[in-house]
This record gives structure tokens, sequence and C-alpha cells, in this order.
């Protein structure tokens, strides 16, 4: 067990990109006491909101504010109040008030970077799964190759892996990727490993930070699709122990301190392997 | 006087007001709710309401089918409500019969009153409810989980529903009946709230009652369901805001919260079914 009390607020004035949830720093005991009790729900409130007032937890229906601010992404506004619309931490940058999903689906944005398996395959066009509840065609004319009519299996197959961008989503959700893009190819080789998508700005970390650690100390290669699909390739060794700190940043998003136990960890593999 | 032709020589309410589980007219049994219990699905949650326990568990939004089901511009909520065939004391036949049928349908349109469906076109969110305990009040509890559980899920919403029974028994007018009030009492009103607002989502009423009677119960139920969402919410802060760094290694072995302790301590039923253990 790391994050003693003594510790806790150093760890968490490290976090780069402070992405920490409200949490209590009261010792564990206080924590157990308000299990379930009806009467003390206010004291846990309350505590949340003194301890990080930045990063407010907020429930669905939860008001936010009033007047001034524009509601964002996860929030909705009614009879001039903005509430919240899904469980997250509120942010409020300039004249915008969002929420920060903490789980969900992903929903496909134009412009995202995506990894996709091929699921069908048509005579015009493949069916790509993004990891969202739409499935993603790719046109012959979206692909980075010359395909005729009724070849495109030639080129893409059922449970392939390519590295894609949406460049199309109408209003009911109809979904179109391409691969017409410097970069964007099959993917061939390395494994994927999938997490919940709220997390991926996580694993990247401010300016790709977090992602970076990993790579030096792992020597893997690395992309990450904003959908939650994580390739990574190399020295199977090394592969194994990316998909490890991965795992550790998904299941451990929101604690303090993650990125001292990340590199912590990485240390660690990288001392075994010399013994 | 009676309802459904039952009846029972069982004093339901005492000399003192009190009922046959010692609470008073407008107490509500336990209620216990752990949130992201279950690892599969999108979003879970666990409720322990008196001697009901129940489990539901939310998936998607995602692909609906089948096809023919879709709606172009907006999602539905799909919810299935199921009891267990060790839920009830004679053995309950498994599948979906009319009763179950009802409260799925009840519960999903309750839901799509409030999650906003129209962000997820020619989808489906799936809610699925499992009786593990029933003693009285199962819908309002699984409910009162789902709603729970499309907030784990990070289903969007515009708040989360909380649900309440009350009913009249023995001519008094009672907040959230158990099993044996349920089937010798008089009126049984289950209730499902959008606290935020004060909208009604989920009304039914089975019996029969004055104008008067209906509108004491109505509020009954209503001010229950303000505290229910309290609990709720307590469940879902409880788990997001603690940092998993912090949670004991031994934690896992508690969630499902431990179903004796606390909710009826020193009962002496639990007395007796350790002592027959010994024997």
């Amino acid at each position: 067990m790391h994050g003693t009390a003594a510790e806790r607020p150093q760890g968490r004035a490290n976090a780069p990109d402070g992405f920490v949830l409200c949490h209590s720093a009261g010792p564990r005991s206080a924590q157990e006491q308000k299990m379930s009790s009806m009467n003390e729900t206010e004291d846990s409130k309350e505590e949340c909101s003194r301890q990080d007032s930045e990063r407010e937890l907020v429930l669905p229906g939860d008001f936010i504010t009033d007047g001034k601010f524009k509601a964002g992404s996860g929030t909705f506004m009614e009879d001039g109040k903005i509430y919240a619309s899904t469980l997250g931490i509120k942010s409020m940058r300039s004249n915008f008030v969002n929420v920060v999903p903490l789980s969900g689906q992903y929903i496909p944005k134009v412009g995202d970077q995506v990894i996709g398996i091929v699921m069908d395959v048509g005579p015009s066009n493949w069916l790509v799964d993004i990891n969202s509840p739409y499935p993603a065609p790719m046109h012959i004319n979206e692909a980075p190759w010359r395909v005729d009519f009724g070849d495109t299996a030639r080129f893409l197959n059922v449970g392939e892996a390519i590295l894609a961008r949406i460049f199309m989503v109408d209003e009911v959700k109809h979904v179109q990727v391409s691969m017409k893009e410097h970069g964007l190819r099959k993917i061939q080789g390395g494994q994927i490993v999938t997490i919940s998508h709220s997390k991926v700005p996580r694993v990247i970390g401010r300016n790709g930070s977090m992602i970076q650690t990993i790579k030096n100390y792992t020597n893997c290669r690395i992309i990450v699709g904003q959908n939650g699909r994580i390739w990574v390739d190399g020295d199977a060794e090394a592969v194994a122990n990316a998909v490890k700190a991965i795992k550790i940043i998904e299941d451990e998003a929101q604690s303090v301190g993650l990125t001292e136990k990340l590199k912590e960890f990485l240390e660690g593999t990288q001392k075994e392997k010399k013994v | 006087m009676n309802m459904g032709g039952a009846t029972t020589d069982i004093k339901l309410i005492d000399e003192n007001g009190r009922r046959i589980d010692g609470r008073r007219p407008d107490e509500l049994r336990p209620l216990k709710i752990e949130a992201g219990v279950l690892k599969r699905a999108d979003g879970s949650a666990y409720v322990e309401w008196g001697e009901n326990k129940v489990l539901a568990a939310v998936y998607g939004p995602r692909e609906c089918h089948p096809r023919h089901l879709q709606n172009p511009t907006r999602a539905i909520v799909q919810c299935n409500y199921n009891m267990a065939s060790f839920s009830v004391s004679d053995r309950k036949k498994p599948g979906p019969d009319r009763r179950s049928q009802e409260i799925s349908k009840i519960i999903s349109e309750a839901l799509e009153h409030v999650v906003f469906t129209h962000l997820f076109p020619r989808t489906s969110i799936d809610v699925y409810i499992e009786v593990l305990q029933a003693n009285a009040g199962t819908r309002c509890a699984g409910l009162t989980a789902a709603s729970v559980a499309l907030a784990d899920a990070g289903v969007p919403m515009k708040d989360m529903i909380a649900s309440c029974a009350s009913g009249k028994v023995a001519d008094t007018i009672v907040l959230d009946l158990r099993n044996e009030e349920d089937n010798y009492g008089q009126a049984d009103v289950p209730l499902g709230l959008v606290p935020r607002t004060g909208e009604i989502v989920l009304l039914q009423m089975d019996g029969d009652l004055s104008i008067e009677e209906f509108k004491k119960a109505l509020t009954m139920s209503t001010e229950a369901c303000y505290k229910i969402s309290e609990v709720q919410k307590d469940a879902l802060r409880r788990k997001y805001c603690v940092a998993p760094a912090e949670i004991p290694a031994n934690m896992g072995d508690t969630i499902p919260a431990p179903p004796t302790e606390g909710v009826y301590e020193g009962n002496p039923q639990n007395d007796t079914a350790n002592n027959q253990g010994g024997q």
C-alpha cells in the first residue's frame, strides 16, 4: 500500500496533469462510517467539495451554476440554470462549464484517430468496428490503395485492424472512417488492448507525457486510439510490461500520484531485466 | 375490511401504532446501495432494502438488436426485470410472466423519461434487473437500483429517479410496505419520482384509497424518495470519491456489502440461523 496519510499531499502536488478526483484525506475509518447511512450523506458531500473544489465530482441532475456560463459537454440547461447530465468531474473553462465523464461509451467525433477492426467486407466498402455503438463503413475511395470494385478482400479482411480517422458523422450518427492520410495504415503485428475511452486522456497524459514515459521505459511502439483501443508493438516482454502499465493507468486513473506509481512499476520491470 | 380477499389474524399495527417489524407508519426499511458491483457490465448497482436484494446492470448505449426496434432519432431503453426462482418462499417458476413483463415495461418507460435518448440515435440502452430476494417493493428497489446503474454507466440523464411505495394497512396509511403488509393490507401505491423537478414517472395503485388517503400516501412516499435520492448519490460518491490507491486490499471481499450487518442487528432470526448451522 502506497500513499499513507503523510505522503499523500506530496503525491498530489507532483501529479503533473492534476487529474485528481475530489477525495477525502480523512482516515480510512471515517470513510467506512459513511457507508450507507442516510443522515451522513451531507458530510461526505461537504468533504468532497472542500477537498478539491476545482475537481469536484458531480452526479446526473446536480446543479452546477446559473448565468454567465454556457452549458458545455456533459451538462444541460433548464430555466437558465446549468445541471450535470453525466457522472463526472466538473470543469469550468473561460465561459464554459463541462463535465468530464468517468465512464460511458465512445461516441465518434469527426477528426478522431481510432483503431478499428474490420467486421465485414462488402464489394465497395469495409465495415469497421470502432468500439462504439455505431459501426463505421469505409468506402474503397477512402482506402489508401487503388481498390477495384469487388476486390476489397484482397486488401483488408475480416478481423484485421486498421488505424483510421473519423471523417464524417451525421446527425443520426452515420459514421464514416478514412485511411487517406499520412500515417494511417493497416496494423500488422503487435497487440491491441482495449480500455474505457474515458481513460484515454489519462493514458496519454498532459502533452503525451504519460505515454512517453511508457515508451521510454519499455522501448515499445504505442498508438492510442481515441476510441479506447491501444496498439502496442515491440519486444514480447516489453509489450507485456507496457500493457500492464496501461492497465495500471486504467484501474487507477483517479488516484493521486499515479505518475510516481507508474514510474516505480516501470523501474521495477527494468531491474528484473538486469538480474 | 380487506383488499384482495386474503385475511389474516396477524396484528399488522399494534396498540402503540408500531408495525410488525417495529417501524412507525412513516418509516422506511433500512436501505443500502452499492454502485459498480459488476465488472462486465457498463454500469451496475446492488440494492438491499429491508429484506429485498436487487441487482441492476446496464449495457450501452449499444447497437440495437433486433434492427426493427431501433429508432432513427433516439435511443430506446429496454428493461428486463426478472425474479430469481429462489427469491420468494415458494419457488418461482423461472422466466418472464405477465407480472415481470409489466414491471419491465413501466420501468423502461420511467427511465426513458429521464435519459437523454436523443444523444444516441439508433441505439439501445439495456437495463437488467435481477431480484435475488423479494419482500414487497421490488419494482421500487429495481427502479432505484437501475437509476444508480445508469449513472454508473455514464449515461447522460436529467436526474436519477428515486422510487418508493406507500399504502394502507389496517386502516392506516403507511410507507414502504413489507411482505405481510402487502399481502394482507388494503392498498399499495408505488411511486417513481424525479427528485430535482418533482415529476412523477411511475405511479400505480393496487387496492382502494379515498382521495385524502391517496394524497397522504403520495406525500409520504414523495418525502421518502428525497431521502432515497440522497442514499443513491452517496453510493455513487463513495465509488468515485475514494481514490483506488486508498482502498485496502481486502476491500474486494466486502463488495457487495455483507447482507446482515447493520440491517437487522441483533435480530433473533439471525441468531437462530447461526445456531442451526452449529447443530
